[in-house]
């Protein structure tokens, strides 16, 4: 890549993006840069990176808000909301190690851009959920914004929705405001031994379906579990279900207390305590089980109604040689798929076919992120849509063009 | 009450009757309506001031119904407002002259119950409470609880991303929903989201929700449900001042609370609501304070002993907690109630929708109170108070020459302050007509032009809902348009095209 343009100002962003469109010249946008090895590779010789963009300008605990640039190091925020016992509640995952990239280099727009999110997802949602505001420069070289700074606000189209989700191919954000909400006093889990994925969402219905107010579900097969670094989930030698459950200790000892009896029935039960968990769950947010070790492997992420997971995992077994753990109850696949010539793209799509959801291929070599579709296919009428969204935001291609869908 | 809306197509005025047969020949038997004493019954929604008759209303009853009805209404020109339960507080259902009323109230089924995915599929009409009354026997509830509950529908729900009192615990529409089936303006259904979380692509799932019903019509909704809370238990607790109320608040989620619901309501509203249901709120508070904590029994006891100190720190003068679901149901029944019985010390009362940072409230509520004073009506408060979001009541008689026209003026002073001090226009009831020409006061120019290219992308000859929203309505090809400024000096090898 020839040349890297580092704007520290919302306006000189704008004015690199305009000049961009008047030469009709293509630009990769990068944050920390990590995440731009996720999607189908660009041919751009120039780059635009927000990391200048940078820095919390507003963070008022009471009021549940935080604004930064998008360059803003995850780590810089998690330092902040930390001091004064809050988070970003979507749990935002660190993916460098998964794609050769380093750990804890992600920034906030790159979380964004991903619409990613951790295992409470399920129970608080995700990147999108948490973005109230933005600034953003579109292909067309305009700023503008969307939201705003207070959590409920209905005026306009929230444009923010479109943005996160959309790695960086509809504006270049440089001001972002998200919801920051406090942290859990005590976090446990609760361990159940589930030998089939079948009865491991079985586990994680029951426990999801209890007023016991489950903040994380998850299933890691014994190869999964034994990599942990937490001893006992690692020295368990068997499949295990984990169930999270947060909040003030009185309640989360009375909450643990009642999982444990009511999951008895699936298997054997143990707990975590608070270090343990939070270390256990940190693994699972990370996918760390599969950090790109160097091996030619790929990986998927895949989103499925979570009462068809078993049945999926199942059928995808036979299908290809892969490993795979459930978060979200069940909603959330991750595969690691042995070397393919396809990464297995074809079996993954067409045994998901119309049961529901989307695969995300994470981790590819070269050729499979060129030749594989890296997002989900997308049916003929979303995809013209999606189209044209694209055309409304960046009608010549300036920004990431093609990262997502051809042409897109 | 005028509002300018488009011009009306005289051409397809003219072809009316021609309309209506090919209407009948699409949805069969009474779901065509074509006079004028019954579109009567279709002539505003829940923001009465604003009237207008359909050219035509058509109650479909099946996606393919609505469907053909779009493609016909496309390829012809005329425009479609859609339609749910009418219950819009911001005129977002108010008709059009050369217009067809597409009411979705014959889609009022629930068509599956899923708990191993914990969710509902239902079809547009039905009530927001209807779910939560279908899964309630199995301990689940769906939780965005707009206080026209009984009354809205889903499908409208999503159109206006609805909110309620328990969303800064649980989120709004957004927040909740799932999946929809829509049909596009040329007739094509899509289906965006499903019984799985996230999209794989763009979040045009995410876009529609609050957009209006601009971009497309909602033909079925998949919405995620909750395990109901084994307990819930509030406060109610009077303070000498709106003031300490927001400190209490403020200090409440200082310390690592979240409410189920948080709701505050001033003097005049405090009043009104007590003579209408004896709620046994304190007459000698200036700002009342309800906390409604909900969860696990050992949690909320835990709680409730936390919110009693933190208030009586913050100056409150009173504390009662429920100790049973009566007396719960007791505390809330005054708040739920405000609207009625401010409408009982008043002729008309016109409510407003504002959003703003809690820390500015007393500062807001000030110079509500000025305000007051120099348009010479009286206002009264009710006031989510978890997220900011504001909820004066302007009262006016409409008998009274000119005052509805002061009220609205009133009403759009008191937004323009809440963006003044860095809030938005509104937090739940949506823009529609009401708030439409208030969108300069937050957007620029630009900002506005990107959201209507959204509006391009799915409906490029505006015939959804138009007149709606947006300020200035401009053309989708001249919004597409890209302009180029010479004199980039930033690519200079690369060849200009």
């Amino acid at each position: 890549m020839a040349e890297k343009f580092t704007p520290g100002t919302a306006e000189e962003t704008r004015a690199i993006v305009a000049d961009a469109l008047a030469a009709e010249t293509p630009l990769a946008i990068e944050g920390g840069g990590t995440r731009q090895l996720i999607g189908r590779p660009l041919e751009t010789q120039y780059s635009l990176s927000t990391s200048a963009l940078a820095g919390v300008s507003l963070y008022e605990p009471e009021e549940l808000v935080l604004r930064a640039g998008p360059g803003t190091p995850m780590s810089q925020i998690r330092m902040q909301l930390d001091q004064h016992g809050q988070m970003l509640a979507f749990e935002p995952p660190d993916y460098g190690p998964l794609i050769g990239a380093d750990a804890d280099t992600g920034t906030l727009g790159g979380i964004i851009a991903g619409n990613l999110a951790g295992p409470r997802r399920i129970k608080a949602g995700a990147a999108r959920d948490h973005f109230l505001g933005v600034d953003a420069v579109s292909g067309r070289g305009e700023l503008f914004k969307s939201g705003g700074r207070v959590v409920k606000n209905v005026t306009g189209y929230d444009l923010c929705k479109l943005l996160a989700g959309s790695w960086g191919t509809l504006g270049v954000m440089t001001d972002i405001t998200v919801k920051v909400l406090p942290a859990p006093e005590k976090t446990r889990t609760v361990l159940v031994a589930c030998e089939e994925p079948s009865e491991a969402v079985a586990a994680m219905t029951a426990a999801l379906s209890s007023p016991h107010d489950v903040s994380a579900a998850a299933w890691l097969p014994r190869t999964v579990a034994a990599q942990s670094s937490v001893s006992y989930v690692a020295g368990a030698g068997t499949p295990l279900a984990a169930l999270r459950v947060e909040g003030i200790g009185t309640s989360v000892d009375a909450r643990c207390a009642s999982l444990r009896d009511e999951l008895a029935a699936f298997g054997n039960v143990e707990e975590l305590h608070s270090h343990n968990s939070m270390a256990f769950w940190e693994e699972i947010r990370d996918v760390r089980a599969f950090a790109d070790d160097g091996g030619d492997t790929s990986l998927w992420r895949i989103s499925v109604p979570p009462a068809d997971a078993a049945r999926l995992l199942d059928r995808l077994h036979t299908g290809i040689e892969m490993e795979a753990f459930m978060d979200w109850g069940g909603g959330l696949i991750w595969a690691r798929v042995a070397r393919m010539e396809d990464a297995g793209s074809y079996v993954i799509r067409r045994t998901m076919g119309a049961a529901g959801g989307h695969a995300t291929l994470i981790r590819g070599n070269l050729h499979q992120r060129i030749r594989e579709p890296v997002f989900h296919p997308e049916p003929a009428p979303v995809a013209r849509l999606t189209r044209n969204i694209k055309e409304a935001f960046d009608p010549k291609g300036i920004l990431n063009p093609g990262r997502m869908y051809a042409g897109v | 009450m005028p509002m300018r809306m488009p011009d009306p197509d005289q051409d397809v005025l003219s072809r009316r009757a021609e309309i209506i047969a090919a209407l009948r020949r699409i949805v069969p038997g009474e779901g065509v309506i074509a006079e004028e004493e019954e579109l009567r019954a279709y002539e505003c929604d829940g923001l009465t001031a604003y009237r207008q008759l359909p050219m035509i209303v058509v109650l479909p009853e099946t996606t393919a119904q609505v469907s053909e009805i779009l493609k016909y209404c496309h390829g012809g020109g005329i425009k479609i407002v859609p339609r749910g339960a009418g219950t819009s507080l911001s005129g977002g259902a108010l008709p059009l002259e050369d217009g067809i009323t597409l009411g979705l109230g014959k889609f009022n089924r629930i068509l599956d119950i899923d708990y191993d995915n914990r969710c509902v599929t239902a079809q547009p009409g039905v009530t927001n409470l209807a779910i939560t009354t279908a899964v309630a026997g199995d301990g689940f509830y769906y939780a965005p609880d707009p206080s026209s509950q009984i009354a809205c529908s889903i499908g409208g729900n999503v159109a206006e991303n609805s909110g309620g009192v328990h969303c800064l615990k649980y989120g709004l529409t957004a927040n909740n929903l799932l999946g929809v089936e829509m049909v596009l303006m040329d007739g094509e259904v899509v289906r965006l989201g499903g019984k799985h979380l996230d999209s794989g692509g763009y979040d045009l799932l995410g876009i529609v929700t609050g957009s209006e019903g601009l971009l497309g019509v909602i033909t079925e909704v998949t919405v995620r449900i909750l395990r109901s809370p084994s307990t819930a238990r509030a406060l109610l607790i009077g303070f000498p001042s709106s003031e300490s109320a927001g400190d209490c608040v403020a200090a409440i989620i200082g310390a690592g609370i979240i409410p189920g619901g948080m709701e505050m309501m001033d003097r005049p509203a405090i009043h009104a609501a007590e003579a209408f249901v004896n709620a046994g709120y304190p007459m000698d508070a200036e700002a009342l304070l309800i906390v409604e904590l909900d969860g696990p029994a050992v949690e909320v006891d835990e709680l409730i002993g936390r919110v009693e100190t933190i208030a009586r720190e913050n100056g409150a003068q009173s504390v009662r907690v429920s100790t049973n679901e009566d007396e719960r149901n007791n505390f809330w029944a005054g708040r739920k109630a405000a609207f009625p019985a401010v409408g009982r010390i008043s002729p008309d009362y016109y409510c407003m929708d504002g959003t703003i940072p809690r820390h500015r409230l007393s500062e807001v509520l000030t110079r509500m109170t000025e305000l007051s004073g120099q348009y010479g009506l009286r206002v009264a408060n009710v006031f989510h108070a978890g997220d900011g979001n504001l909820h004066p009541l302007i009262l006016y008689d409409a008998n009274t020459p000119g005052e509805l026209e002061k009220a609205e003026e009133f009403g759009a002073d008191i937004l323009k302050l809440c963006v003044e001090v860095g809030g938005v226009l509104t937090g739940e009831h949506g823009v529609g007509v009401e708030k439409r020409d208030l969108m300069g006061e937050m957007f620029t120019e630009i900002d506005l032009d990107q959201q209507q290219r959204v509006k391009c992308a799915f409906d490029p000859t505006q015939q959804l809902n138009p007149g709606k929203v947006f300020p200035t309505l401009h053309r989708c090809a001249e919004l597409g348009r890209v302009h180029i400024r010479s004199g980039q000096t930033r690519f200079p090898d690369i060849p200009r095209f």
